[in-house]
């Protein structure tokens, strides 16, 4: 993990890790920048009900006639907030939770494990619904008392970010604590011990950098990971509410329409085809990261 | 080994009384009671409503109640579908969720493994690389997005199957495909890093060296050891096919648990959201429980809690 340059030219030379991080780019500029440089009012409702793809609306118009290009857009504005912020809170959590379990060893250590376990074997998500839905108007109310009532709109977005990112953080701290387990047992910890310095000083100083590299390649593995968990619950009608949208609701609208009688597929295809392209880059990055980053692989 | 039982049987108590015991809390402290949309009803018929389903008096009696009823076997009524027990409910809709679970389940490491190992034992040709890609997308594309895109192939263009329902054999063929795929090949995915690490081994080598064949090296003898990192991904893949079915069985309008679970969280339906979660999370952590038993006969060389 020393050569950090030498992993990124690596990852660099291979083509779909290039192609990837094109792809993410653009995504990500399209979300934050499309929805304003469309002509005012794409995003309203109009009587222009379920048009096929045209000039004008080249994904096409929903139920309520707004423009599906705005709505994939603003909805992929929601997506990839929520799965980068919820992975970065993962990354705080899991990485603290995998250091402190694996410096303290023992029995510590065994307790903590056995609890990621008992979470890994839990149907998570279903717990994390219930506990969403039973705070989502504490929240607001909240939220609203404390001078934040310009948040309110988007406390269903916070409250995601919060629960998602509290609970895929298992895989980080459990890789996390293997490396610690054998990094800890290496002569500059016992020297830095030797020499009288603080737990947190050897946790944060001398670990913590020397796990940097594999923390990058599964922070990248946990940003997919959050944006399907979001999306699930959006699909459900239990995530994002409307008017606001997710990848995970409009593809639920898409769904709805598509039936023996007439079927909107562009309604369908245009979600699908922005998320799989944004999740397939990203895991396609996460494995090129790894593979660049295994110095097992150097050939 | 009876330890070994012993002591997985008590955390597994453990561990579902404080899922209930969150759940329980989560319910009863979230605002709103089962029956605030209705008109206005006048107090003394609420106060009944109220003491008929068990919600009155302060929240540590109610929970008291509630574990004791559960104690017993009792998931109480359903405040939704009136004078219906979650029981009945769950009863008339569970075997369908677990039938569609059981057979995403064999799809899912059966196809895996099998996958897995043809990759492996083709390592470096096309057809590994074109096995490792098809995995990764599949990885990628969420089920909401499958599902869907096989109904609109195969029931409304080819019209080979059934669009959504239940009711025979032909019914359980796309929701069981939608639901195993990721898993499929997630499992392929672990299988070929397994049994690429196994045939560099020296056993390998040594049944190479008495002259067996390719098929049997990898048959009888690798596969048997590249398998385990697959059956201890066995306990989250059922909590994910668990928690996938919800997904599945609102896409193709299977009549399972899976919409009782929504439709509770949107209708207030305390003990029914409480019973849904219950039971997975029940039956969850006794697959578990068999999922470790099989992992332990399987490989000798593990010891339990030294």
């Amino acid at each position: 993990m020393t050569d950090t340059p030498g992993i990124w030219e690596r990852l660099w030379r291979q083509p779909v890790a290039r192609t990837a991080l094109f792809i993410l780019a653009a995504v990500t500029l399209a979300a934050i920048f499309g929805p304003m440089l469309m002509p005012a009012g794409a995003g309203d409702v109009s009587a222009n009900q379920f048009s096929p793809p045209t000039w004008a609306h080249p994904f096409g118009t929903d139920l309520d006639g707004r423009d599906g290009l705005y709505r994939v857009l603003q909805g992929a504005r929601v997506s990839l907030l929520v799965g980068f912020s919820g992975a970065f809170i993962s990354f705080f959590v899991g990485t603290a939770y995998g250091l402190v379990a694996g410096y303290a060893g023992g029995r510590a250590d065994g307790i903590m494990m056995r609890a990621v376990e008992i979470l890994y074997a839990i149907p998570r998500l279903i717990i994390i619904l219930v506990f969403i839905n039973a705070f989502d108007s504490h929240l607001k109310q909240w939220m609203a008392g404390a001078g934040l009532a310009g948040l309110v709109a988007d406390s269903r977005v916070v409250i995601l970010i919060l629960c998602l990112g509290l609970i895929e953080w298992l895989t980080m701290a459990r890789i996390v604590r293997g490396q610690v387990l054998s990094l800890k047992s290496q002569q500059f910890v016992a020297a830095a011990q030797a020499l009288g310095q603080s737990h947190y000083k050897i946790l944060t100083r001398h670990l913590l950098p020397n796990l940097l590299g594999i923390i990058v390649v599964y922070l990248t593995l946990t940003v997919p990971a959050v944006i399907l968990d979001e999306s699930f619950l959006s699909f459900l009608g239990l995530g994002i509410q409307a008017p606001q949208a997710s990848w995970g609701s409009l593809l639920a609208e898409g769904a709805e329409v598509i039936n023996p009688i007439r079927s909107n597929w562009w309604l369908l295809l245009f979600p699908a085809l922005a998320m799989c392209w944004t999740l397939l880059s990203l895991n396609f990055l996460g494995d090129a990261i790894r593979e660049a980053a295994d110095p097992r692989r150097h050939d | 080994m009876a330890t070994f039982i012993l002591r997985r049987v008590i955390s597994l108590v453990f561990v579902l009384f404080c899922v209930v015991s969150i759940t329980f809390l989560l319910i009863r402290l979230a605002p709103g009671g089962p029956f605030d949309r209705e008109r206005k009803i006048p107090p003394q018929i609420e106060k009944e409503l109220l003491a008929k389903y068990k919600l009155d008096g302060s929240l540590w009696q109610q929970y008291r109640g509630y574990m004791w009823d559960l104690l017993h076997g009792d998931l109480r009524l359903s405040t939704k579908y009136r004078n219906r027990t979650v029981n009945e409910l769950l009863a008339q809709s569970l075997p369908v969720s677990a039938t569609l679970g059981a057979v995403a389940f064999l799809i899912a490491t059966a196809g895996g493994i099998w996958v897995g190992s043809f990759a492996a034992v083709r390592h470096g040709a096309p057809a590994d690389t074109w096995a490792m890609l098809g995995a990764l997308m599949a990885i990628s594309i969420p089920t909401f997005v499958i599902g869907p895109l096989l109904i609109l192939v195969f029931a409304l263009k080819l019209h080979w199957l059934p669009v959504g329902g239940w009711s025979g054999f032909s019914y359980l063929i796309l929701p069981a495909i939608t639901l195993a795929s990721p898993y499929l090949a997630y499992i392929a995915r672990l299988m070929r890093t397994s049994v690429l690490e196994i045939l560099g081994l020296d056993f390998i080598r040594t049944a190479r060296a008495k002259g067996l064949s390719d098929g049997r090296i990898v048959y009888k003898h690798a596969l048997k050891v590249a398998i385990l990192p697959v059956v201890s991904f066995l306990g989250p893949l059922a909590a994910n096919l668990l928690t996938g079915s919800i997904v599945v069985e609102s896409i193709f309008n299977i009549p399972g648990a899976g919409g009782f679970f929504v439709s509770s969280i949107q209708n207030r339906d305390g003990f029914l959201l409480g019973g849904v979660v219950i039971v997975y999370c029940a039956l969850l952590v006794v697959m578990n429980l068999f999922v470790d038993l099989l992992y332990v006969s399987l490989d000798r060389r593990i010891r339990l809690y030294d």
